[in-house]
C-alpha cells in the first residue's frame, strides 16, 4: 500500500514541477519544451512500476516496466528476427511497392481529366474502408510467408497515396502552368520541374499516414497465419502462453520501429520541402 | 452532377470487368479438374501435366471452361455476383437473430464500435479542452498524443482481450475498449487544433467585451472547432470499426464480422470471407456517411456550410 501512496506522491511532485516549468520564465525555451514531456513520460512509467509492485498485480494482467525491460534485454535476438520478418520484409517492401504503384497510377490519372474525376471519388471511398479485412484472402493467395504481408501492406498503402499524390499534382496555379508553357516546356519538363516539387508536401503527408498503416497491416496480417517468426506471430502466441512481458517487449519494438520510420520520413520531408511555409 | 457520376460509373464498371476477368486465371485449374472428371475434353489432359503450367496459358487454351470459373463453391476468387448473392442470402433470407445472419454479426460489431467510439471521442474532447486551457498539460501530453499516432496501437488488441477476460470482462466491453483507444487520439489532435482555430483578433475581440474564460469557450472556441471536430470524428469512427474487427479475431466468442472473417479463412470459405468483407465495408461507409450528414446539417445551421 505504501508503494501505491508513493506512486501518487511521485505524481503530485513531478506534476507540480511540470506546472512550474511550463508556466515559469523559461517556458518557451527548447530545453523546457523537451523536458516537460520527458518528465511526464517518466512519471507515468514510475507510477506504473510502483502501482504494479504495490498491488502485487500478477504478470497476466500487467507486467511492471522493469520486467518488460529485462525481458527485452534477454530476448534481443528473437526480437530482431521478428523485426526483420515483419518490418523489413513485410512492411517496408509492401510500403515501397504500394507507393510506387500509386505514383505510376497517379501520373496516368493526371494525364486524363476523365480518369481523375472517376478514380478520385472511388479511391477516397476505398481509403476509408477497413482494408485490413483483406488480410485472410491475401494470406490464402500468397502463403504464410512475408509475401502475403507485403501484399496486404501494398493495398493498404495504395489508396491513401493515390489520393494524396493526385491532389498534390493539382496544387499548381493556372498562372504557374501558363508561365512554364510560355517557356515552351514539354509535359515532362513541367512535371519534373514544377508540378512534382509542388506536390511534395502532399506526397509526404501521404507517406507519413502510410508508414503507420504499413506496420499495422503487416502485424495484423500475421494474425491470420505466419511462419514461426514475426511480431504479429509472437504477440498472438505469447498472449496464448500468458507471457505478457514478451507481448509488451514486442509492443516496445513496434513503437520504436513506427516512430523511427515516421521520424525518418519527417527528416527527409524537411530536406525536400525546405521551401514550404510549414518547414520554416 | 452528370459530369461527376458518369466517370465514376465507368471506373466502377471497369473494376467489375477486371474482377470477372481475374476470376478466370485464378480459378481455372479447379474448373479444368472438375470438367475433366465429368468427361469433358480439356487441353492438356491430366492434372499432373497442368500443375506447373501458367494459369494464363491454361485459360487461353480452354475458353469453354471460362464460365465454370464464375460459379464454383470454394473459388480462390469468387465472382462479384456470387458475393452479392451470398450477402443477400445472409442478410435477407435468414432470421436476423440466427448465427448465420450477417445482420446479427454486424449488429454485434456495430454495438461495440458505437460504444467504443462514444467513449473514445468523449474522452478525447475532454482531454482536448484540458490541453487548450492548461499549458502544463499541453506541453506534457500533446507530444505523446502525436507520437502515439505513429505507433501500431492495433498490435495490443489481442492482449487487451486476454487481460480483460482474465479479470472477468467478456463480450462487448473489451472490444469497445480497443475501439475507444483507436478513436481517442485522432479526436484529441483534431479537437485541439479546432479549439485553437480562432484567430488572435477574435480572441482579442471577446476580451474587449470582458468575456470570462467560460464564455470565450462556449461562444467562441467551441463553435469554431466544429469543422475540425467532424473531420476527426470521421477518421475516428473508421478506425473504431477497424479496432472492433481486429478485437474480434482472438476473442473466440464466435460473434461479429471479424469472427466471420477468421472462421471463413479457417475453413476456406472464400465466399463467406468476401461477403463479411463487403459487410464491413458497407458498415464503414454508412458510419462515415452518417457523420458526414450530421456535419453538413450542423455546419449549415451554423452558417459555415
Amino acid at each position: 500500500m505504501t508503494l501505491v501512496i508513493a506512486a501518487f506522491v511521485l505524481w503530485a511532485g513531478l506534476w507540480y514541477l511540470n506546472v512550474q516549468l511550463a508556466n515559469g520564465r523559461g517556458g518557451d525555451t527548447r530545453a523546457v519544451g523537451l523536458a516537460v514531456p520527458v518528465i511526464f513520460g517518466l512519471t507515468l512509467v514510475g507510477m506504473w512500476e510502483l502501482i504494479v509492485r504495490g498491488l502485487e498485480l500478477p504478470m497476466v494482467i500487467l507486467p511492471a516496466p522493469s520486467m518488460i525491460a529485462a525481458r527485452f534485454a534477454s530476448s534481443i535476438p528473437t526480437l530482431w528476427t521478428d523485426f526483420v520478418q515483419t518490418f523489413v520484409k513485410g512492411a517496408l517492401s509492401g510500403f515501397a511497392i504500394g507507393s510506387l504503384a500509386a505514383f505510376l497510377v497517379a501520373i496516368l490519372v493526371d494525364r486524363s481529366d476523365f480518369l481523375r474525376r472517376g478514380i478520385l471519388p472511388v479511391g477516397s471511398f476505398v481509403a476509408a474502408l477497413p482494408i485490413v479485412g483483406t488480410a485472410p484472402i491475401l494470406v490464402m493467395w500468397y502463403g504464410f510467408d512475408w509475401q502475403s504481408k507485403a501484399a496486404v501492406v501494398t493495398i493498404m498503402v495504395f489508396f491513401p497515396m493515390l489520393v494524396n499524390i493526385t491532389a498534390g499534382l493539382q496544387e499548381t496555379t493556372q498562372m504557374q502552368r501558363d508561365q512554364i508553357k510560355t517557356w515552351a516546356a514539354s509535359y515532362w519538363q513541367g512535371f519534373w520541374k514544377l508540378r512534382l516539387p509542388a506536390a511534395m508536401p502532399f506526397i509526404f503527408n501521404g507517406l507519413k499516414i502510410s508508414s503507420t498503416l504499413a506496420l499495422i497491416g503487416a502485424i495484423v496480417a500475421e494474425f491470420f497465419g505466419s511462419p514461426i517468426a514475426g511480431m504479429g506471430f509472437r504477440i498472438s502466441t505469447s498472449v496464448g502462453q500468458l507471457a505478457l512481458d514478451m507481448v509488451w517487449a514486442e509492443i516496445v519494438v513496434a513503437a520504436l520501429a513506427g516512430s523511427l520510420f515516421y521520424g525518418a520520413l519527417a527528416l527527409v520531408e524537411r530536406w525536400v520541402t525546405f521551401w514550404h511555409p510549414s518547414q520554416r | 452532377m452528370k459530369r461527376l457520376v458518369f466517370p465514376v460509373v465507368v471506373v466502377v464498371a471497369a473494376i467489375l470487368a477486371f474482377w470477372y476477368a481475374a476470376c478466370v486465371p485464378m480459378n481455372i485449374k479447379f474448373a479444368l479438374m472438375t470438367a475433366e472428371r465429368q468427361g469433358a475434353v480439356v487441353s492438356p489432359e491430366g492434372m499432373i501435366t497442368r500443375r506447373d503450367m501458367s494459369p494464363f496459358v491454361l485459360a487461353a487454351k480452354n475458353p469453354a471452361q471460362w464460365s465454370d470459373t464464375w460459379v464454383q463453391d470454394k473459388p480462390r476468387l469468387p465472382a462479384p455476383h456470387q458475393v452479392v448473392t451470398e450477402l443477400w442470402a445472409q442478410t435477407m433470407q435468414v432470421a436476423p437473430t440466427s448465427k448465420r445472419s450477417l445482420v446479427f454479426h454486424g449488429w454485434i460489431t456495430l454495438s461495440a464500435t458505437l460504444l467504443g467510439f462514444a467513449i473514445g471521442s468523449g474522452l478525447g474532447i475532454l482531454l482536448a479542452v484540458g490541453i487548450v486551457h492548461s499549458r502544463a498539460m499541453d506541453m506534457s501530453v500533446m507530444p505523446w498524443a502525436i507520437a502515439s499516432q505513429t505507433i501500431p496501437i492495433l498490435a495490443i488488441a489481442p492482449m487487451i482481450i486476454v487481460v480483460l477476460s482474465s479479470i472477468g470482462l467478456q463480450g462487448l466491453v473489451p472490444k469497445a475498449v480497443i475501439s475507444a483507444y483507436l478513436s481517442f487520439f485522432p479526436v484529441v489532435v483534431g479537437m485541439v487544433k479546432g479549439l485553437r482555430s480562432p484567430s488572435p483578433m477574435d480572441l482579442d475581440l471577446v476580451k474587449t467585451w470582458s468575456a470570462t474564460k467560460a464564455q470565450t469557450f462556449w461562444k467562441l472556441r467551441l463553435p469554431a472547432s466544429a469543422p475540425y471536430l467532424f473531420a476527426s470524428l470521421k477518421i475516428g469512427v473508421a478506425s473504431s470499426l477497424v479496432g472492433t474487427i481486429v478485437g474480434e479475431l482472438p476473442s473466440g466468442t464466435g460473434q461479429g464480422l471479424g469472427f466471420r472473417l477468421l472462421s471463413g479463412s479457417y475453413y476456406g470459405q472464400t465466399v463467406q470471407i468476401w461477403s463479411a468483407l463487403f459487410a464491413t465495408a458497407i458498415l464503414a461507409a454508412c458510419l462515415v456517411a452518417i457523420i458526414g450528414l450530421m456535419e453538413r446539417g450542423v455546419l449549415k445551421r451554423m452558417g459555415l456550410g
